[in-house]
Order: C-alpha cells, then sequence, then structure tokens
C-alpha cells in the first residue's frame, strides 16, 4: 500500500513528560484516517510534528516516501482544534491571505474561495467582519480556508465540533467527497460514531504510545469476542440452559410476546454456519447476531485498562 | 510576495486605515498644543467681576496712591474697622488697614478679609505698596532723574554662542536650540518605544488568545510571524513620525503666511507644535538674523539619519522583547511580572536622558548612551553636541547587536510560548523554552 504520510520512531520530551514515545504510524494515500486517543495521549503533538511547526527530538516523519521538508506544508491543510480567526478582519480578505500563506497566488486564492463561498452558500458575508458571523459560519470559513490549497494531506483536528447535525452531516459529505476526490485525510476525534462511519484505518494513542492500529475491520476483529445474540420464540415449556461443546450460554431476558433474547459465546474455532445448524435445531430462532465491538467499546476497553496518571499533560 | 512580506503587508495595512491611527496621527499634535495651552490661556482670564478693597489709611498718603486694576478697586474707608468687620456687604472682598509710617513700620499694614485672602490679591497689594515705598525712598536721596537713571543701568545680555569647526570655520551655535532638539527627540522615541512597543504584545497576545497562532504556524515559520508583526507595526510607527513631520512643516509655513514671515514667531511655533517645553527653552528675543543662522547650524541630515538609526535599533529590542511577553502570557494581568523590569529600563533611559540635557559629556550620559537598552534614548540628547566618532560607532554596534540578541532570544520564547495554554510560565520555563530544540 502507498503510504502519503509516515511517522517512524517519533519521539518527543517536554520538560518533565515524554509527549511521544517512538510512535509510527503509516497513513495510506487517497484514505481517511482516525488519529484516535484520550486528552493528553499526545495527538496534538504528532499532529504539530506532522505539520512541522515543532521538530522530533528523533525519528522521522515521511511525507510522499521522502524525509519530510519544510515546503511540505503547503500540501497540508491543517483544521485545528482550537480554532480562530482575526475577528475584526474582513472574512474575505483574511481568507485571502491565510490562502496567499499557503502558497497560492491573490487572484487564484479569490477565484477558488469565491467558488467554496458560494457553495457554502455565505457569499453574502464575504465584506463583513468576522466577528459579524454566527459560530455556524465561521466553522464554515474555517472549513473552506483549510481546504482551499487543495492540499494532498488534510489534517482535521475534532472537525465537527461546533457544528449543528444539519452542518455536520453537510461536513461529512464534504469530506468524503475530498476523499473521493484522492485527497488523503487525518482525522482526529473523540467521537467514535463518526470514526465508524467514515474512516478506514485509525491508531489509538495512549500514554505517548501507539496502542492499536489497522484498518477498522481489522481493529474490530481484533476485538471481537465471539457472542452472538439471539431471539428465539418461547415453547410452553421452559427452555433449558444452552450448552454444548460449541458454545456457552451468557445469559437470558425474557421479552414481550413471547419472545426471548439469549447471549452465547462460542468456541473461536467453531464457524458461524456450523454454530447455527446445531443452533436451529433446538430451537425456532427470529434473528441471530454476531455481536462486532463498537470503536466506542474498543476505545473504552484499551484505554481504560490503561488510565491516565496525573502527571501526563498537554 | 515572501511570507514575511504578506504578514508586514497586513500588519501594516490593518493599522494604518484604522479610523483610530489617522485620527491620533491628525489630532494628537493639535490636542497636545492644546494641552499645554489651555492651561495658560486659562490661567489669563481674569474673572469679569471687579472686587473692592477698602483702605483706610491713618497715615493719609498711601489710600489715593492705589491704582484701580481690572480686577481690584481700592476705595477709601468710610468709617472704622469695627463697622466693616460687623458690616454684611458682599461687595468687599477685603479691607486694608495701614496704621502707621510703612518705611519705618512695615508691620503696620494689615489686610483683613472674611474669606481666606487669594494669592492675587496679596501679591497686587504687596507690589503697589512696594512701588510706593520705593518711590518714596528714592525721593528721600533728592537726586534729580534718580528713576531714568536707575532703568538706565538695567541691562539685558544673552551671550553669542560660536562653535569652531573642524575645517576652520565658525557657525553661530545655540545651547539652547540644541537643548530642545535632543529632548524632542529623546521623547519621540521613547514615546515611540513605549507606545509600539506595547502594541506588538498586544498583537502577539491576539493571536494567541484567539488561536489563530495555531493555523498561522501551520503555514509560517513563528520567528517569520514575529518578525512580520514586529517591523509591520514598527512602519507604522515611521509613517506616524513622517506625519508628523509634514504635519509640523504644513504648520510652519502656514504659520509664515499668515505672520508675514515673522522668523522669530516661526521658530516658536515649530517648537511649540513639536514640544512645548522646547519654546519655553529657546532665547525669548533673538533676531531674525540670528535665528536663520542657528537653523543653519543644525546638522539636519545627520541628527535625522541618527534619529532613524537609533530609533529602529531601540524599537526592535525592546518590540521583541515585548513580543516574547506577548506570547507567554495568556491573559494581560498576567503582564506586570515581565513588564516592570523592562519599564524600569525604560523610565531609566527617560531620565538619564532628561538629566544629561544638562550635561552631555558627564558620566552618566556617557554610560547610558552606550548600554544598549538606554542608548536610543540617552544618544539623541548627547548627538547635537558633536560627541566623539568613536563613541558614537560603538554605542550603534552595540544597539544593533544586542537588538539582534534580543530578537533571537524572544524568538526561541515565542515560539515555545504562542502554543503553551494553562498556567502563567515561570522565569525558569522561560529560559527553558530558549533552549528548547525548533
Amino acid at each position: 500500500m502507498e503510504y502519503l504520510l509516515e511517522t517512524q520512531e517519533v519521539v518527543k520530551q517536554y520538560a518533565n513528560h515524554l509527549a511521544l514515545d517512538h510512535v509510527s504510524i503509516q497513513v495510506p494515500e487517497g484514505q481517511i484516517f482516525g488519529l484516535l486517543g484520550p486528552n493528553g495521549a499526545g495527538k496534538t503533538t504528532l499532529i504539530r510534528i506532522i505539520n512541522r511547526i515543532t521538530a522530533p527530538d528523533s525519528g522521522s516523519v515521511l511525507f510522499n516516501g521522502r524525509p519530510s521538508v519544510q515546503d511540505d506544508i503547503y500540501q497540508i491543510g491543517y483544521l485545528p482544534e482550537e480554532r480562530g480567526l482575526y475577528k475584526k478582519m474582513k472574512v474575505g480578505e483574511q481568507a485571502i491571505y491565510l490562502a496567499q500563506l499557503k502558497g497560492l497566488s491573490y487572484q487564484e486564492a479569490k477565484k477558488r474561495l469565491q467558488a467554496w463561498f458560494e457553495k457554502f452558500d455565505i457569499m453574502p458575508w464575504w465584506n463583513k467582519k468576522l466577528e459579524e458571523l454566527s459560530k455556524g459560519m465561521q466553522q464554515k470559513v474555517q472549513f473552506i480556508i483549510t481546504v482551499v490549497h487543495e492540499p494532498k494531506l488534510l489534517i482535521l483536528d475534532e472537525p465537527f465540533s461546533g457544528f449543528d447535525p444539519v452542518n455536520a452531516e453537510l461536513l461529512k459529505l464534504e469530506i468524503l467527497e475530498l476523499k473521493d476526490k484522492g485527497h488523503t485525510i487525518i482525522f482526529s476525534t473523540h467521537n467514535m460514531g463518526s470514526v465508524e462511519e467514515i474512516c478506514d484505518h485509525i491508531a489509538l494513542i495512549n500514554h505517548s504510545h501507539v496502542v492499536l492500529k489497522g484498518s477498522v475491520q481489522e481493529v474490530r476483529e481484533q476485538f471481537k469476542s465471539y457472542q452472538y445474540a439471539l431471539r428465539v420464540k418461547q415453547g410452553p415449556e421452559t427452555l433449558p440452559v444452552l450448552n454444548s461443546a460449541l458454545f456457552e450460554e451468557q445469559g437470558r431476558k425474557e421479552l414481550t410476546g413471547g419472545e426471548l433474547e439469549i447471549r452465547i459465546k462460542k468456541q473461536k474455532d467453531v464457524s458461524n454456519s456450523e454454530l447455527l445448524r446445531q443452533l436451529a435445531g433446538q430451537l425456532d430462532i427470529i434473528s441471530f447476531q454476531e455481536e462486532i465491538p463498537s470503536m466506542h467499546d474498543i476505545f473504552i476497553q484499551v484505554v481504560a485498562n490503561h488510565p491516565l496518571t496525573s502527571t501526563d499533560h498537554e | 510576495m515572501s511570507k514575511l512580506g504578506l504578514i508586514i503587508k497586513r500588519e501594516y495595512l490593518q493599522r494604518v486605515s484604522k479610523k483610530s491611527f489617522l485620527l491620533l496621527t491628525f489630532l494628537a499634535p493639535v490636542l497636545f498644543a492644546a494641552m499645554v495651552f489651555v492651561p495658560l490661556w486659562l490661567a489669563t482670564l481674569k474673572s469679569d467681576e471687579v472686587k473692592n478693597i477698602v483702605v483706610l489709611d491713618q497715615v493719609g498718603k498711601y489710600a489715593a496712591a492705589f491704582k484701580n486694576t481690572d480686577e481690584y478697586r481700592f476705595l477709601p474707608a468710610e468709617g472704622d474697622m469695627e463697622e466693616y468687620r460687623k458690616s454684611e456687604d458682599k461687595e468687599i472682598e477685603a479691607f486694608l488697614s495701614i496704621s502707621d509710617d510703612l518705611l519705618t513700620h512695615p508691620e503696620a499694614a494689615t489686610l483683613y478679609s472674611k474669606k481666606q485672602i487669594p494669592m492675587g490679591l496679596k501679591r497686587e497689594v504687596n507690589n503697589q505698596l512696594s512701588a510706593m515705598l520705593e518711590q518714596e525712598k528714592l525721593d528721600s536721596y533728592q537726586i534729580p532723574d534718580l528713576k531714568q537713571i536707575i532703568d538706565d543701568c538695567k541691562v539685558s545680555f544673552d551671550i553669542q554662542t560660536v562653535k569652531w569647526e573642524d575645517d576652520g570655520s565658525e557657525s553661530s551655535s545655540s545651547a539652547e536650540v540644541m537643548t530642545a532638539i535632543g529632548f524632542v527627540s529623546t521623547f519621540v522615541i521613547y514615546m515611540f518605544i513605549l507606545m509600539y512597543g506595547s502594541m506588538v504584545m498586544q498583537g502577539v497576545m491576539e493571536e494567541k488568545t484567539n488561536r489563530i497562532v495555531e493555523l498561522m504556524v501551520s503555514s509560517v515559520k513563528p520567528f517569520d510571524l514575529m518578525m512580520g508583526k514586529i517591523v509591520g507595526i514598527g512602519m507604522v510607527g515611521l509613517t506616524q513620525v513622517f506625519l508628523w513631520g509634514i504635519l509640523t512643516v504644513v504648520l510652519v509655513s502656514g504659520s509664515l503666511f499668515l505672520f508675514g514671515g515673522d522668523a522669530t514667531q516661526t521658530a516658536d511655533l515649530m517648537m511649540s507644535s513639536n514640544m512645548n517645553q522646547a519654546a519655553m527653552m529657546t532665547s525669548t528675543d533673538p533676531t531674525v538674523l540670528k535665528i536663520q543662522d542657528i537653523i543653519h547650524s543644525i546638522p539636519i541630515a545627520t541628527l535625522g539619519i541618527n534619529f532613524l538609526l537609533y530609533f529602529i535599533g531601540g524599537y526592535i529590542l525592546y518590540a521583541s522583547l515585548f513580543a516574547a511577553i506577548g506570547s507567554a502570557i495568556n491573559q494581560p494581568e498576567d503582564a506586570n511580572q515581565f513588564m516592570t523590569p523592562m519599564m524600569i529600563f525604560i523610565l531609566f533611559g527617560f531620565y538619564a536622558g532628561i538629566y544629561s540635557v544638562e550635561n552631555p559629556d558627564g558620566p552618566l550620559a556617557f554610560w547610558c548612551s552606550l548600554i544598549p537598552f538606554t542608548s536610543p534614548i540617552v544618544m539623541m540628547v548627547r548627538l547635537p553636541y558633536d560627541i566623539p566618532l568613536w563613541e558614537h560607532i560603538l554605542s550603534l554596534v552595540l544597539l544593533f547587536v544586542a537588538a539582534y540578541g534580543c530578537v533571537w532570544i524572544s524568538g526561541k520564547i515565542y515560539r515555545t510560548g504562542i502554543l503553551m495554554y494553562g498556567k502563567k510560565p515561570s522565569i525558569a520555563e522561560l529560559i527553558r523554552w530558549i533552549k528548547y530544540k525548533a
């Protein structure tokens, strides 16, 4: 697989704590990469190193397969978590200014920005001061500024915070469209629901270490616990506890309408069809579902096993 | 355009196009002049009301000799003191009793009033009585025309000062004008370092607190961001000085036109539009020719270039430190701890400058014009006095080396500080930031 960005054994030491300890991640080209982790894990430090805002103490960052250089920042668009713009400056003027700082010419910046402003329905605010805009509109401006120079790599840190559900949906579609156009996106968030929806790969950082990485599919596979939820029709007599060589029962719950929900755990090497064949012989099955853990559960499981100590902070 | 250029352009245009900048630039000189002249003008205003002073003259030769003024009317007493003490007459301001010959018994005159007696009244009575007694004494010598003789003996003298130039020529110099020029330059540099230095600090803090800095440093190097701000704001300062210069010229030529080319008034006006003290220090009655001579003797080009050099050096030195402070703190209240030492330096420089006016070659002036933190302020006072070339060069070299050093150190603090939120850093932490690897 082609990696647009790689970090290799990156270490960053601050005065009294180690922010990153031999962190290696690989971001595949053209995909959405979720950078996850609790507060203070070191995500922001890693993002700053990728953006060349700070330099690692050791280790290296590869961009396009070669060591990253200062000019690579023209290929990166960064939407910080804590974002702000010049309050007293006119929106259009400052968007052009920031686009110029990313290497666009004045004319090109203006042309592209006007197209984006039209698309997001905020053209009437072009000549307004930023402080006159609503928070949602400011967020849109922020997003436009991040993508206007059409960077190969987009780094979005909590992009959905501050958006209402309607605009969040709009933004999500925009992000997926950018992916379709071939942009690579690093997506940092706490919102695990959105990770499952849009991420292809993830890396989970905790305690300055990468504790989990891979495609979302792989990670969930890795954490599955071979549990199944069965819904069955209950007969006239009470069902005995289900146990066999293939699986064991974990618990049951009566539902309305004479239905029963049973949770079972199968043996690792038993296939689903084998399991189903045996169950079908005994029970009148309404539904049969493998319980794959959500990213949310995985996150909590991994992070809760290694709680942060008080000395770690960003 | 380079990124640094873009940043400078934004910082400059944003500030110069503000209404407050235009207002300050064009109103400040007017306000400044008003600040000086309005109290003076108010003090000369007399109240319309004429106050009555009753004079009870038991000797008989004084009461008639009092002259009425715009403010006071002297009336001979009708009745004795007790009557006036009991009287409810609001028209009478004070009561003057003279009970004996004042040449022999000076304590015999007393001024009574139901109110606290104002200084102006006391002075008026004193002056009039002194004049009467002086005249009486003069008359007692019985010398004819004594008054004229005495007036004739009063001499007002103003020595000419001439500087021997190295090329053997002579030029008129004026200690007063030189002092005034030095003082004005010192004051302007002092004011601009403070004003524009804190503007840099506010700008840095604004970017930090509204968090745009995180976005900025992903596009430009923090050092460029800091330098762009310092240079852009410095150019705003130079623009303002330049506009004030033009305004002064316009005012002067305007007054030249109005007063029909009266050089004395022109010179006075020129000084007062810069700095009123200057006008006060200049000699009061020079001839037209002398003024022109003196103006020719001022090395305008040299002074102008030096003003720019010291202005730029001093501004960069202090502005970079201001930028470092702005980057390190999170709220304006935290600034004090770091500002205090700097303010001490700047104020010390300012006072050293003022005292150096008296003795531009003394040890205080000498050392303070070499130390980079005070030299931009102090050296401007000494420059009109032709200091040795080596001192001048050494002072400039030290200033620019120190400014470079401050920019370097501040750049390091700034780079770390702008991305640090939370508690106020200690000095020890700032020093650690300087040592961080980029």
